[in-house]
C-alpha cells in the first residue's frame, strides 16, 4: 500500500506518535502532513486500517535573518509527538533556527442558537430579543485544526539537526552543531544550555554533534553523537553543564579499512535508544551498530547496510553523497532495525535470528496490496536476472527518513517526495 | 518479445564479460600511478586530484550562504589528512625561488599552495566565530538560574570581536577572495612564504598590490621605472646555494 503526497516537496522526517494512530510527515517547504489510521471497521476487514490525511499545516515560513543576511530554511528537520494526555494531538517540529509546538484537535460540534448573533453571525438588535434560549451544541463535519501553541526560537546559532522529548513530559531537547539547549514546554524565552562543544578557537573546531535523544525512561541522561563517531553519554545529575560526559562510546579504527574518508564514513547520522532502554544504534555511512549502554569500547552488533560502496567511496566523496545522513529505527519489540540506503532500497535486519532482507519502495515494483519481493545487489561476477549491479544504482533516490509503528509491523518510508507505507500481510 | 530476450542475452553477456573491469576503474582511477595498483589498500599518497577536488569542495561549501558545519568540519579534517601524508613530498625546497624548472615550480607551487591552505582554513574557521559573534547581538533574555548556562553564551570577547568585523555578513565573500588570491599569486606572493622568504623581498618584479610597494625608495622606484622601460635587464635576486 502506498501514499503519494500531492506536491511536489522532498519530504525530510516521518515519525508515528505513540500510539501508532497518527503518522506525520514534514517537507522541505515547511510543510507537515499528518496521516490517521482508520478506525478498523467489522464490515470492512480487509481494509486494515489505512492511514488517510487527517491535517496539513504550514507549520514553518522561510525566514530572513537580516543581521546575516541569510535566509533560514523553512524545511522542517525533525517532527516529534508528546505522549497524548488529552484529546487533542500535541508536535514539535523544527526547521534550523526554530522550535514549534503545535496542537492539532478535532471539531466536530457547533454551537447553535445564540441569543445576540443570528445564524450568519450577525449582531442582532438587543431590542429585538424577547426570549433567551441556551445554545446548544450541534454536530458538524470534522473539521481538524493545528495552532501553534509556542515558538521557541533565537537559542540556536548553528542548524538544529534533532529534538527529543524527555520522560517527564516537561521538558524536551534540541540540539545543534556545537550546542544542546534543555527547553520547558511553557517557557519560550529561555533554555538551559547542556552541552557546549564550541572550542575557545574556532580553529580547533575539528567535530560537532550530529544528533542527541533523551533515555526513554530515564529523564536525567540523553545521549548525542558527533561527526568523528562518538557516542556520549550524560547524566544531568552529574552537573548542570553536561560538557564531561558519563559514558564515551567509540569502536577502535580497522586499520585494515583506513582511508582518507575514514572519518567521513564514521561520522554518526543517527542515534536511537531502543525502547527498552538498554540499547543505542547508530548509523554512519555504511553500517548500523547496535551498542549495550555497559559497554562503551565496541558495539555489540554491526550490520553492514550497503559494503558493497567501501571501493566506491572516492566517486561518492565526488558527488557528495557521502555527506549523505541515514536514519535508522527499531521495531517495537526491539527485535529489528531499518535504515535506508540508495536506489531507493531500504534493509531490515533481524537481530535474532541475523537474517536481512532489502526491499524498494517505488511505484513501478509494487502495486497497492503486493507482496514486496526482496531484492539483491550484485557486486561482482555473474549478475543474476533479479539483481541489480551496484554500477547501476541511482544514487539521487535515496531513503533517508524511515519509521516504524509502535507496536505493529507497519513501516513508512519516505522516498524522496512520496510517502510509501508498508503492512504485514494479514491471513 | 524475441528481440527483447535476445537484448537481453546480450546484456548479461557483456556484464559477465566486463564487471571487473568496470569495478576497478572507479576504484583506482584516483590512486597515485607511481603506487603499485592494489585495488583494496588505501593509497599512502593522494593524487594531486584528490587535493584539487578537496579544495575545490571547501570552497564551493563556503560560497553557501550558510555554510553547513559538519560538511565543513569533515572537508577540513580530511584536506588535514591529504595535506598530512603529502607532506614529506611538499617540504622538498624549504626557500621556493622563482620557478627555474617544471619540477621545482610543481613542488613549490604545492607547497605554497599547502601554506596557503592550511592558514586559509585556520582563519575561515575563525571567521565563522566572527559570524556567530554578530548573530549573538540580537539574543533575548537569557537564563539566570544555578543550574545550566544561559543559553547562546555569549563569549566574554563579543564586543571587541563585533568591532573587527565588518557590519554584514560579507565575511566569508572577503575571506573568499582572499583563499583566491593566495592560491592565485601564490607563486609570486612574497608573503605567504614569509618565513623563507627573505631571499625575495628585495625582489624588483613584485606586484603593484603589495604594500611594500609603498615602502619602496627612490633607487628601487627608479629601478623598477628602468626595468618596465627595458632599459635594464632583469637581475635575479641570488637564491640558496649558488
Amino acid at each position: 500500500m502506498e501514499l503519494k503526497t500531492t506536491r511536489a516537496d522532498i519530504i525530510s522526517t516521518v515519525e508515528f506518535n505513540h500510539t501508532g494512530e497518527l503518522l506525520a510527515t514534514g517537507d522541505k517547504g515547511g510543510r507537515v502532513v499528518i496521516f490517521q489510521r482508520e478506525q478498523e471497521s467489522k464490515n470492512q476487514v480487509h481494509r486494515r486500517g489505512e492511514y488517510n490525511v487527517y491535517s496539513t499545516f504550514q507549520s514553518h515560513e522561510p525566514e530572513f535573518d537580516y543581521l546575516k543576511s541569510l535566509e533560514i530554511e523553512e524545511k522542517i528537520n525533525k517532527i516529534r509527538w508528546l505522549p497524548q494526555q488529552n484529546a487533542a494531538y500535541f508536535l514539535l517540529s523544527t526547521n534550523d533556527k526554530t522550535v514549534k509546538l503545535w496542537k492539532v484537535s478535532e471539531r466536530d460540534k457547533r454551537p447553535e442558537g445564540y441569543n445576540l448573533k443570528d445564524e450568519e453571525g450577525r449582531l442582532r438588535d438587543p431590542a429585538t430579543i424577547t426570549t433567551l434560549r441556551v445554545p446548544v451544541l450541534r454536530p458538524m463535519d470534522l473539521m481538524v485544526e493545528a495552532t501553534p501553541r509556542r515558538v521557541f526560537a533565537n537559542a540556536h546559532t548553528y542548524h538544529i539537526n534533532s529534538i527529543s522529548v524527555n520522560s517527564d513530559y516537561e521538558t524536551y531537547m534540541s540540539a545543534d552543531d556545537l550546542r544542546i539547549n534543555l527547553w520547558n514546554f511553557e517557557i519560550t524565552n529561555q533554555s538551559f544550555n547542556i552541552v557546549d562543544i564550541k572550542p575557545a578557537n574556532m580553529e580547533e573546531l575539528t567535530e560537532v554533534i550530529t544528533a542527541a535523544e533523551f533515555h526513554p525512561h530515564h529523564c536525567n541522561t540523553f545521549v548525542y553523537s558527533s561527526s568523528k563517531g562518538t557516542i556520549r553519554l550524560c547524566d544531568m545529575r552529574a552537573s548542570a553543564l553536561c560538557d564531561r560526559h558519563t559514558k564515551f562510546f567509540e569502536e577502535p579504527e580497522d586499520p585494515s579499512n583506513r582511508s582518507f574518508f575514514s572519518e567521513i564514513i564514521s561520522s554518526i547520522s543517527d542515534v536511537k535508544f531502543s525502547h527498552s532502554g538498554r540499547y543505542i544504534m547508530t548509523r554512519d555511512y555504511l553500517t548500523v551498530k547496535v551498542w549495550d549502554l555497559n559497554m562503551e569500547n565496541r558495539p555489540i552488533e554491526t550490520y553492514q547496510v550497503h559494503d558493497y560502496l567501501r571501493s566506491k567511496l572516492c566517486s561518492l566523496y565526488e558527488n557528495d553523497c557521502i555527506f549523505d545522513k541515514f536514519e535508522c529505527v527499531w521495531n517495537g519489540s526491539d527485535s529489528v532495525i531499518m535504515t535506508g540506503s540508495y536506489n531507493n532500497f531500504f534493509r531490515m535486519f533481524d537481530r535474532n535470528t541475523k537474517r536481512d532482507v532489502t526491499l524498494e519502495a517505488s511505484r513501478e515494483n509494487s502495486k497497492p496490496r503486493a507482496i514486496l519481493k526482496p531484492r539483491k545487489v550484485c557486486v561482482g561476477g555473474k549478475r543474476r536476472k533479479d539483481e541489480i549491479s551496484v554500477d547501476s544504482l541511482d544514487f539521487s533516490k535515496k531513503i533517508l527518513h524511515t519509521a516504524w509503528h509502535p507496536s505493529e509491523n507497519i513501516i513508512a518510508v519516505a522516498a524522496t517526495n512520496n510517502l510509501y507505507i508498508f503492512q504485514d500481510k494479514v491471513n | 518479445m524475441m528481440l527483447s530476450k535476445g537484448l537481453k542475452r546480450k546484456r548479461e553477456e557483456e556484464e559477465e564479460e566486463e564487471p571487473e573491469k568496470e569495478a576497478l576503474a572507479v576504484d583506482t582511477w584516483w590512486l597515485d600511478p607511481r603506487l603499485p595498483a592494489v585495488a583494496q589498500a588505501p593509497p599512502a599518497v593522494p593524487s594531486n586530484s584528490l587535493l584539487d577536488l578537496s579544495v575545490l569542495k571547501l570552497h564551493h561549501s563556503l560560497r553557501q550562504s550558510e555554510p553547513d558545519l559538519r560538511h565543513l568540519v569533515l572537508l577540513v579534517n580530511t584536506l588535514r589528512r591529504i595535506q598530512a601524508s603529502m607532506e614529506p613530498e611538499a617540504t622538498l625546497p624549504s626557500v621556493p625561488s622563482p620557478p627555474e624548472a617544471p619540477g621545482v615550480a610543481a613542488d613549490s607551487l604545492l607547497a605554497s599552495s599547502d601554506a596557503a591552505l592550511s592558514a586559509s582554513m585556520a582563519s575561515l574557521l575563525e571567521d565563522l566565530s566572527h559570524i556567530e559573534g554578530l548573530s549573538q547581538a540580537p539574543q533575548p533574555l537569557v537564563d539566570e538560574g544555578p543550574p545550566g548556562r544561559p543559553s547562546g553564551g555569549a563569549p566574554p570577547g563579543l564586543g571587541a570581536l563585533d568591532l573587527l568585523g565588518p557590519a554584514t555578513g560579507c565575511l566569508l565573500d572577503d575571506e573568499l577572495k582572499g583563499l583566491f588570491e593566495d592560491i592565485d599569486t601564490s607563486m609570486y606572493d612574497s608573503e605567504l612564504w614569509a618565513p623563507a622568504s627573505e631571499g625575495l623581498k628585495p625582489g624588483p618584479e613584485d606586484g603593484p598590490g603589495k604594500e611594500e610597494g609603498l615602502e619602496l625608495d627612490e633607487a628601487q622606484l627608479d629601478y623598477l621605472l628602468d626595468v618596465l622601460v627595458g632599459t635594464q635587464a632583469l637581475e635575479r635576486p641570488p637564491g640558496p646555494g649558488r
